[in-house]
């Protein structure tokens, strides 16, 4: 079943002069199909100023479709009695860790979201020991957020998510604030979220090592989805991705190169183990 | 050097006091405030000095924080202890010059004094053994009958808790932009007040222009959990009350009654009476 199903959605972003006439308007999503199905990690990649943010707060309904429409879990986002109902099926992380978090309290934060959906009390209890579990920050429980890492906080911020226990978790460049560490204990969080818990994951990113295990990849460009397909099918196509301006795996990279010198290897090569072993064959021969 | 400053001045420890339900604490000192004012004998104050002593043991707080509140006011002490002494008609008891020290203005005077210390010694009471975060619990609900004439009570709480929750960042953010216009050359230290005012303009103009962003993402963030106002919302630590609270109510109770009673009676002549 489709979580997400998005037609022919746009999105215009009006500027307006001082007189309130209209000065510009660029169109941030255009013409954009777009299908998720229920259970898969799907990461959405895009230069900045592709349209992937704007995107993804269409799905939590932030933001409203100028034309087409969009279904969450098979409601309209623009039906406006659905919208808390929306919110809760697909959740939420943004960007920098601190203007999310809004607790003074780790625990009181990821209760948040259900004081807000009006959960009794002892269930509240219930689901932020779940979430924090489920995210590693069990143990910071009574901390102030303002003394944990990046990533941490970031974790606390997808437990704050899960507490609601959405369906569907949209993460906006969630790592883009993070140390090299603080990325993969996120990324590996969402990733377990994802296997154990079966939440659908839209991780939206401009790191290309953050994509090669999810289920489906898709590049966008100018708000126009211009690839779809596999990792490997995405990075097979390494001249393209680079006319979009974006950085393929470095291993998939040096494979790349290594064909290009007329290696006899296949395409798509995504982790180091698969191009050493590729290597072996092609020495063996 | 920014972040060396403490929020609030709450002063950690395990005692009765802490553990009480803010709302008790806020009864309490307001009572007491009260009862400052409302009753004026040597007999009141004397009782009011035991119970505040009594407080300030109970509550595990070394008293010389109880008194650093004091410095900010000694200015204020002094003058209108001053006033008092040479202004309040009654019988001169001493002369200087054209000034006059009346018996009754000695009298103010150290009421007034008393009065004072005890004002801020009191509400230090509360403030030490309340952690911000609480006192802004407690104040939401003991407002909450002020919903009834449309005050927004839930916001403004919500307010008061994320204004709390970014003083920390805000405060760090300001450092990092200071070194930042110090590395490109911005003078922070020399000139007089007013230059010295001219030069916060680098740092203020920034701050001011990332916590609006700031603000603007919490705002989303918290739309995109759900946040719809305080109607329908639940409460993951409400406030209730425990006999521990109850008992506390209870001792305020029979301290006034004690107040009143001693007042009414005028056990020895009031010194007003």
């Amino acid at each position: 079943m489709n979580i997400v199903k998005a037609r022919k959605l746009a999105y215009e972003y009006i500027k307006l002069d001082e007189d309130g006439k209209l000065e510009s308007k660029s169109r941030a999503v255009d013409d954009v199909d777009l299908d998720v199905q229920a259970g898969d990690f799907v990461a959405i990649l895009g230069h900045n100023g592709s349209g992937k943010s704007t995107l993804a707060k269409h799905i939590n309904a932030i933001l409203l479709p100028t034309e087409g429409t969009l279904y969450v879990d098979g409601k309209n986002t623009q039906d406006e009695s659905k919208l808390w109902e929306i919110r809760q099926t697909a959740g939420m992380v943004f960007q920098n860790p601190d203007n999310q978090i809004i607790g003074t309290i780790v625990d009181e934060d990821v209760g948040f979201g259900p004081e807000n959906m009006g959960v009794p009390q002892q269930e509240i209890w219930q689901r932020v020991e779940d979430s924090l579990k489920a995210v590693g920050m069990w143990e910071y429980r009574s901390h102030s957020p303002n003394k944990l890492s990046g990533g941490q906080k970031q974790r606390v911020a997808i437990a704050g998510v899960v507490a609601m226990r959405p369906k569907c978790i949209v993460l906006d460049e969630p790592t883009a604030m993070l140390d090299p560490n603080g990325r993969k204990e996120v990324i590996q969080t969402v990733h377990e979220l994802n296997q154990k818990e079966h939440v659908t994951v839209i991780l939206i990113t401009h790191y290309m090592e953050e994509v090669i295990h999810a289920d489906k990849v898709i590049v966008m460009e100018q708000g126009k989805i211009v690839m779809q397909g596999t990792p490997r099918e995405v990075f097979s196509r390494v001249e393209e991705l680079k006319a979009y301006r974006l950085d393929v795996p470095q291993v998939t990279l040096v494979a790349h190169e290594l064909q290009k010198a007329g290696v006899p290897i296949p395409n798509g090569i995504l982790t180091i183990d698969e191009l050493v072993e590729e290597l072996e064959k092609v020495r063996r021969k | 050097m920014l972040r060396e400053i403490t929020l609030g001045q709450y002063y950690p420890a395990d005692s009765v006091i802490h553990k009480l339900d803010p709302r008790v604490k806020l009864a309490g000192t307001i009572l007491y405030l009260i009862s400052l004012f409302a009753f004026r004998s040597v007999e009141a104050y004397v009782i009011a000095t035991l119970f505040l002593g009594t407080m300030i043991y109970i509550s595990k707080v070394p008293p010389k924080f109880m008194l650093r509140g004091l410095k900010s006011i000694i200015f204020l002490l002094l003058l209108t202890s001053i006033f008092n002494l040479f202004l309040v008609p009654g019988n001169t008891v001493l002369k200087i010059w054209k000034l006059r020290i009346t018996d009754a203005g000695i009298e103010t005077a150290v009421f007034m004094a008393i009065r004072l210390v005890y004002l801020i010694v009191g509400s230090s009471v509360m403030t030490l053994t309340t952690t911000p975060n609480d006192l802004t619990d407690g104040l939401e609900k003991a407002m909450g009958p002020l919903k009834k004439i449309r005050v927004p009570v839930h916001e403004i709480s919500m307010m008061m808790s994320i204004a709390l929750r970014f003083i920390p960042i805000l405060m760090e953010e300001t450092d990092k932009i200071m070194k930042a216009q110090m590395a490109r050359g911005a003078d922070f230290e020399s000139g007089g007040l007013i230059q010295k005012a001219k030069n916060m303009i680098p740092l203020l103009v920034p701050l001011f222009i990332s916590a609006f962003r700031r603000a603007n993402d919490l705002a989303m963030a918290m739309e995109a959990r759900g946040y719809h106002g305080g109607e329908g919302r639940t409460k993951m630590k409400p406030l209730v009350y425990k006999s521990r609270d109850r008992m506390a109510y209870l001792v305020l109770l029979a301290y006034m009654a004690v107040m009143f009673a001693v007042n009414r009676l005028g056990l020895v002549e009031s010194f007003f009476a």
